[in-house]
């Protein structure tokens, strides 16, 4: 069982010009072996943050990320280990991508800088986690990103992000760039991929819906802040803050929309 | 609608731009960023401090004397004149290297650059700013108009791009990849000698006093053609090049798309959307390219023989003339320089995104 | 609603690439008047082409290989779109008809004021106003989208992206056009956001009139704000019925995949294999 603790986490940057800004605020949550936090928020609420701080591109002015009980490293071979341990997935598939770079040197890559396998086992490594995405290793093994699928595309940046074996994964909005039928099948790979490895998943999105049903807890973040946190039906279905009321009320929910239509539901729209 | 107090430094905040990504805070607009050009012009000074103090050490570090050379010239100079001609420049002291430059810099300040051994123990400043009045004049102009012409037609170019206009890049770069002398001697002898429609060279005919007078103008004018007619021959190819190449990567753009689609009339869409956006990296290029017209263009001064700085400057390093280097190099320094802080200043007033970069 | 405003019969869009690629086919739809449109579907399917198609803004190598699209002008005119000449085109063009982009992050000229890019709709489109008259419906229409007056000089990347989609807005609405085509307008938007631009689109749209066509894949807001739906399938409109019979009685297969295939927000879980 992989623990790791956001421990009472604040950022405040210095804006030129503008004084002090805070990214986060007293930001705390706990993320375990085979559980999924869903961290649902808006442009400017700190979920980039976050993200930079787990993978260590930025630190915390105040609060500690412990993993396993003892405090990341920030540097030489502990960070190469942290590293290696959580993962990130990006938002969006092209960018994450080197367009020169065939999908057989992005996946082959992290395990030769990783020393996963012996040199004679990469390229059965290579296929294996194309496999494990549901991709056709031969068919893409060679083909470089602009030649792939949006939703091929990303399934190629989780197999690179599997590679070296990692407890945990930081999935920063991955599905919000991907049509909206081809979400669904992604997410599934990363629940499925989950409940096989174990993996303790970070997902973070501005979409209620996703965030609902992927993730076991959820909090809301606004403006730094958790404003709301909760098992996932329950923040959703029933939401206490008035902001998640109002982000809510915002989403996109049919369900609702036609049942208050045809005179099911009163109240609200 | 909204429960959600404010938390970034931002006035004006509404709700509504709770989910922005606007960078940073939006501050009063201010037309001149100040601070952005203040920055730039203390790096600019910084650079010029650095490259005036290596210009003092140039002479120092080569072999041999200034004086010397001019002695072993002028054989009937006496040793006494000699000890003259070296405190005349300077090199005479005992002083302390320190003190020297001290006095080099005392005397920049007082605009003394020192006599020219070349040229008849004149003052440093006139000789170097006669020249300098004819190159930037003809090499100045001759770029403007390469300049204009071809950042015009790239535009058209590349607005029509597919037409028979596309020719017009081949040919003008054909242009540039001529040896620019066999250019210049070409057009003097098509032009000078078989038509005799033009002076062979020089800025103005032999014996003619420059005088304001609108027969000297005149004169200047007919023998300045050929120089310039032949630097704009050269040079269009790379402006319209540029251009072309910019106006194709913005008409991709979607600003052009909406244009467009708003139904504006063609010109408007490619003088005011397309060429306005294409033309930022050109700006900059020229202004650039202006700096440089005052190291002069000392193939066309061979060939022309137009009484430029780059032949000032060739002469002066063959004759050992060091004070006269030395002031050539001050003033292509500055002139460098300052075209650096104009190409930032247009390029600042010309990209309104620029003004916000102050972090 | 009971007249029709643009017609559109059997028409075909190809690009004229290697192999041809058939964009749009044979696509027949009646757009009513003061009606929300909405197109949906994935990625390729056409709905851009056809509706970049029936404005004619597409580039070559797209062509129209068949079909008519006719405007019937509230004056009581029917304007043939493919017969016009490039110059009656361009009056045509966002007088009647005018579109909302997607992205504005890049849909503004950047190096021109929000005001100048407004104006000079008007500029090219009624001449016969004065300077004065210009700014004045100029201001007007910043206003009506809620940007306010003293953005006036402010330039594009000096604006959320909230607001610069507020501002397309306010230039498709310039000319009080009869239809506006929406690309994707909330796509990069965040969900208060959208939602905030969503109610003003339909304010507006009761407010002056106007038809919409509404392009986006996202199926869920579609349901929510248009009053027929339009789901296309590699070129071809599959099913074309209100939002509410499609959401509740779907006749096609692929609507029914499509509507599997997005998590509810209230309704029931097990989409997500957890």
């Amino acid at each position: 069982m992989t623990v790791l603790e956001f421990d009472a986490v604040t950022k405040v940057y210095s804006v030129r010009g503008a004084g002090q800004m805070k990214a986060l605020d007293d930001v705390s949550f706990t993320l375990r072996s085979g559980q999924t936090v869903g961290l649902v928020g808006q442009s400017g609420s700190g979920k980039s943050t976050i993200a930079k701080i787990l993978t260590q591109l930025e630190s915390p002015t105040s609060g500690e990320v412990r993993l396993d009980g003892e405090p990341i490293p920030r540097r030489g071979k502990g960070l190469r280990a942290y590293r290696q341990q959580l993962r990130m997935v990006f938002q969006d598939p092209f960018a994450s991508l080197n367009p020169y770079h065939t999908i057989r040197y992005a996946i082959q890559r992290p395990l030769e800088l990783d020393k996963v396998v012996p040199k004679d086992k990469l390229d059965d490594e290579v296929r294996r986690l194309l496999g494990r995405v549901r991709l056709d290793g031969d068919a893409v093994i060679d083909r470089r990103p602009h030649e792939l699928s949006g939703g091929q595309r990303q399934r190629v940046a989780i197999a690179r992000a599997l590679a070296s074996r990692p407890k945990l994964l930081v999935a920063d909005e991955p599905v919000s760039m991907l049509d909206v039928s081809i979400r669904l099948g992604v997410l599934n790979l990363l629940a499925d991929l989950q409940r096989e490895h174990g993996l303790g998943v970070l997902y973070i999105t501005h979409d209620l819906a996703t965030a609902r049903h992927f993730s076991d807890e959820i909090l809301v973040l606004n403006q730094g802040r958790v404003v709301e946190r909760g098992p996932a039906d329950d923040v959703i279905l029933h939401p206490q803050n008035p902001y998640t009321q109002e982000l809510r009320a915002a989403s996109p929910d049919p369900d609702t929309y036609f049942a208050h239509a045809a005179g099911i539901l009163g109240g609200e729209k | 609608m909204s429960a959600v107090a404010p938390q970034l430094p931002t006035p004006g905040f509404d709700a509504i731009e709770a989910g922005t990504t606007a960078t940073g805070a939006v501050k009063a607009r201010a037309r001149i960023p100040w601070r952005f050009l203040g920055n730039r012009a203390l790096f600019y000074l910084f650079t010029l401090w650095a490259a005036i103090t290596i210009n003092f050490f140039l002479p120092r570090l080569m072999k041999g004397d200034a004086v010397t050379a001019y002695l072993a010239r002028n054989r009937n100079v006496t040793p006494e004149a000699a000890d003259a001609l070296r405190a005349l420049l300077g090199l005479d002291t005992d002083a302390s290297l320190w003190q020297q430059y001290i006095d080099y810099w005392a005397h920049l300040l007082r605009g003394d650059l020192g006599i020219s051994l070349l040229h008849g123990m004149r003052p440093v400043t006139e000789v170097v700013g006669q020249s300098l009045i004819w190159t930037v004049a003809l090499v100045g102009f001759a770029t403007l108009i390469a300049f204009a012409v071809g950042t015009i037609g790239g535009a058209i170019v590349g607005w029509r791009r597919g037409s028979r206009l596309d020719v017009l890049i081949p040919i003008t770069t054909f242009f540039s990849t001529i040896p620019y002398f066999w250019l210049g001697l070409l057009a003097i002898s098509v032009f000078s000698v078989a038509l005799g429609w033009f002076p062979i060279g020089k800025a103005y005919g032999v014996g003619v006093a420059p005088e304001w007078s609108w027969e000297f103008i005149g004169d200047v004018l007919h023998h300045g053609f050929l120089p310039a007619a032949t630097i704009v021959i050269a040079s269009l190819g790379g402006w319209m090049l540029g251009m072309r190449n910019m106006m194709l990567t913005v008409l991709d753009e979607d600003y052009v798309t909406v244009a467009q689609a708003k139904g504006m009339p063609n010109d408007r869409v490619l003088w005011r959307y397309a060429a306005r956006n294409a033309v930022l990296p050109q700006i900059q290029s020229f202004a650039l390219a202006l700096g440089f017209i005052v190291g002069g263009t000392i193939v066309m001064e061979v060939v022309f023989s137009y009484p430029g700085v780059g032949k000032l400057l060739l002469d002066a390093t063959n004759a050992k003339d060091y004070a006269l280097m030395q002031g050539v190099f001050l003033v292509i320094t500055i002139s460098v320089l300052l075209a650096n802080l104009l190409a930032d200043v247009a390029y600042a007033f010309l990209d309104p995104r620029t003004r916000q970069t102050e972090a | 609603m009971t007249d029709s405003l643009l017609s559109v019969h059997d028409f075909s869009i190809v690009y004229d690439v290697d192999p041809p690629v058939k964009a749009v086919r044979n696509v027949t739809l009646e757009l009513q008047r003061g009606e929300i449109l909405g197109l949906a579907g994935e990625s390729g399917c056409g709905k851009t082409t056809l509706a970049y198609g029936v404005q004619r803004l597409l580039k070559p190598p797209a062509v129209i290989t068949s079909g008519s699209v006719v405007f019937h002008d509230a004056s009581g005119e029917d304007v043939d779109i493919n017969g016009l000449d490039p110059e009656e085109m361009r009056r045509f063009r966002w007088d009647k008809i005018s579109m909302v982009f997607q992205g504005a992050m890049n849909s503004l000229n950047p190096v021109a004021t929000i005001g100048s890019q407004l104006e000079d709709v008007f500029e090219v489109h009624r001449p016969n106003l004065t300077r004065s008259q210009r700014r004045a419906e100029v201001i007007e229409l910043l206003e009506i989208v809620k940007v306010g007056a003293q953005r006036f000089r402010s330039y594009p990347h000096e604006l959320s992206g909230g607001m610069r989609q507020r501002v397309m807005i306010a230039m498709a609405l310039a000319l009080r056009p009869q239809l506006m085509v929406m690309d994707e307008p909330t796509t990069a938007l965040d969900v208060l956001v959208q939602r905030e631009i969503l109610r003003q689109i339909s304010h507006l749209r009761h407010e002056f009139g106007f038809s919409v066509i509404f392009i986006t894949h996202d199926l869920p807001l579609l349901l929510e704000i248009s009053d027929r739906i339009a789901i296309m399938r590699e070129g071809e409109i599959v099913e074309l019925d209100t939002a509410e019979r499609v959401w509740t009685d779907p006749q096609d297969e692929y609507t029914r995949t499509l509507l599997a295939s997005f998590p509810r927000l209230t309704g029931e879980r097990g989409v997500v294999h957890r």
